[in-house]
């Protein structure tokens, strides 16, 4: 396993070690690098904190949302809608969403229930369609949202429950099943995984593997909490945050310190 | 021009049973609570319910009043899930057709076009083809493209809430987001409108601007001034949700008994009741 020397040196340095929260974070926003002036769409914490760390470093044309209606010029307060603070630049209630997706001026990172080897999601029901074991959200924007746009999805607590080897129900559509639509599918780009333990990526099959494991995390868990066969051998460590993102993290967008809400230190 | 001010009474009493409804509102925001509850009240059953739904889906799968629903999800935002719902929906008592968010509103445009369906990219390659047997995909005339044609969602009735109403059915949305309301109402043979306030339309541009009219009295068939009337959801800038009631009435959902003492004290009355009931259980509990 080869480590990246010279990040983990620099943010020991200047900020101290990052905390696998923050390694995450990083991850979620290294998913925006090649984005350019599209609408980031985050779900959850440390998907949410790592879109707006992209968008002050490596991604300065991404154009954020509040959660709510509105478009922030750079980004507003942690969990709180734009009428907290923060510079509206413009109005995007929760149709113009739908139109906006429909032209691929967008890149999500979504939840997931379930997800398998080829990157189908389930976010609706466990179990069977007509009489589920839990019933779950629904399927909600995770069809569009595959069939429209890049997705990646965030996966706070990786186990063997969740990366299965069929889902239940495909609400975000994967690989596989993208290839044998075909043509009309053809904006269909599922980009990484990016879990507590590791990141995952795809291979030219459509096939999931690992393409880097979190500073201090047995390469053994990683393959113990998948419920598919994966292969560990020969994977990097996956980078940590500089000292400059720390200090954006700690200082500018998560002051409060609520990324250990989702991923313990 | 006709004033179609009524009671929720007289309103609800229009929806017969059998009738496919549209609820307007987005998880647990601004949702027309107060005609919700009117026709809990009702004997009315056997509905088909349309909505991006929120706890009126639980109350009303819970009544027994839901014989199908069409939904892309069903939320109460701060709390993930509508127990209510899930509950019903685990005991396999609903016939369900579950939408990617953008079909829901691609059903819903068809019908105010008066088509059968609009076609949509969303829903190629998901498992929403092979649950939803009944739909079908349409062929491009143009290129070898092929596409989910979702269905046209045509309404019997449309209830919908907002900030403000003339008597007329001019209505009026002072919050962030308009969600799909006026889309409910055009794909509605008949709108019921209930609003927080019912103002002169002289007075409309008083609180908003022009851009704040969602949609005309055209659409409207009833108008029925119902303060708090989307409690214990958010009616922005008017209140925001209720959480704390929230959570009590997603905790006694849970538990059989506790939600029997939540129906006795907060469904089996009129509004007047349920509003002295929420206001008594916030003075015991000390919140607001």
């Amino acid at each position: 396993m080869t480590t990246a020397v010279t990040d983990t040196a620099a943010s020991t340095t200047a900020q101290g070690t990052a905390t696998n929260a923050e390694v995450c974070i990083a991850a979620c926003a290294d998913t925006y690098l090649e984005s350019g002036e599209v609408l980031a769409h985050a779900v959850g914490l440390i998907p949410t904190i790592g879109a707006r760390l992209a968008k002050l470093t490596t991604a300065p044309d991404l154009v954020l949302t509040d959660g709510e209606a509105f478009l922030m010029s750079e980004p507003g307060p942690l969990g709180k809608p734009a009428s907290a603070g923060g510079t509206i630049e413009g109005w995007t209630p929760f149709r113009r969403i739908f139109d906006i997706l429909a032209t691929g001026r967008r890149q999500s990172i979504m939840g997931a229930s379930q997800i398998d080897a080829f990157g189908n999601q389930n976010i609706s029901l466990i179990g069977d369609w007509k009489k589920p074991k839990r019933q779950l959200i629904g399927v909600r924007g995770a069809p569009g949202n595959t069939a429209n746009h890049r997705v990646d999805y965030w996966i706070s607590r990786h186990s063997a429950r969740i990366f299965v080897e069929r889902v239940d129900m495909v609400s975000g559509v994967g690989y596989d099943r993208a290839a044998a639509v075909g043509d009309t599918l053809r904006f269909h780009h599922i980009g990484a995984v990016v879990t507590n333990l590791c990141v995952f990526d795809f291979d030219e099959t459509g096939r999931i593997r690992v393409r880097s494991i979190h500073p201090g995390v047995d390469p053994q868990e990683v393959i113990d909490q998948t419920g598919f066969a994966i292969d560990v051998a020969n994977v990097p460590e996956t980078r940590t945050p500089s000292a400059e993102e720390l200090q954006l993290i700690r200082e500018v967008i998560d002051p409060r310190g609520l990324r250990a809400r989702e991923v313990a230190n | 021009m006709p004033d179609k001010s009524m009671s929720a009474a007289e309103a609800v009493a229009t929806i017969k049973s059998g009738m496919t409804v549209g609820i307007g509102g987005w998880g647990s925001r601004r949702k027309p609570m107060a005609l919700v509850r009117e026709l809990l009240r009702s004997d009315v059953t056997d509905l088909t319910v349309v909505s991006f739904g929120g706890p009126e889906v639980g109350l009303l799968a819970q009544a027994g009043k839901i014989r199908k629903l069409i939904y892309g999800f069903v939320s109460l935002d701060s709390l993930p899930l509508d127990p209510l719902f899930t509950q019903a929906r685990e005991r396999g008592e609903i016939e369900i057709e579950e939408y990617d968010e953008g079909m829901f509103v691609a059903g819903l445009r068809a019908a105010g076009a008066r088509l059968d369906f609009l076609p949509i990219r969303a829903g190629l390659g998901s498992d929403v083809l092979p649950a939803n047997p009944q739909l079908k995909t349409v062929k491009s005339p143009y290129s070898d493209e092929e596409y989910v044609a979702v269905p046209a969602s045509k309404l019997d009735v449309a209830l919908v809430h907002v900030n403000r109403a003339d008597a007329q059915g001019n209505a009026q949305f002072l919050g962030p987001d308009p969600y799909f309301d006026d889309l409910f109402a055009m794909a509605a043979d008949r709108t019921i409108v209930s609003a927080e306030r019912v103002v002169p339309t002289d007075e409309l541009l008083t609180e908003g601007s022009f851009h704040t009219l969602l949609f005309s009295r055209m659409f409207t068939s009833a108008v029925v001034e119902a303060p708090r009337g989307a409690h214990f959801t958010t009616c922005e800038p008017d209140y925001g949700r209720d959480e704390a009631f929230q959570k009590h009435y997603a905790t006694a959902a849970r538990d059989p008994e506790a939600w029997a003492a939540f129906e006795k004290t907060f469904l089996q009355t009129d509004e007047a009741g349920y509003h002295a009931a929420v206001a008594h259980f916030h003075e015991t509990q000390g919140a607001s």
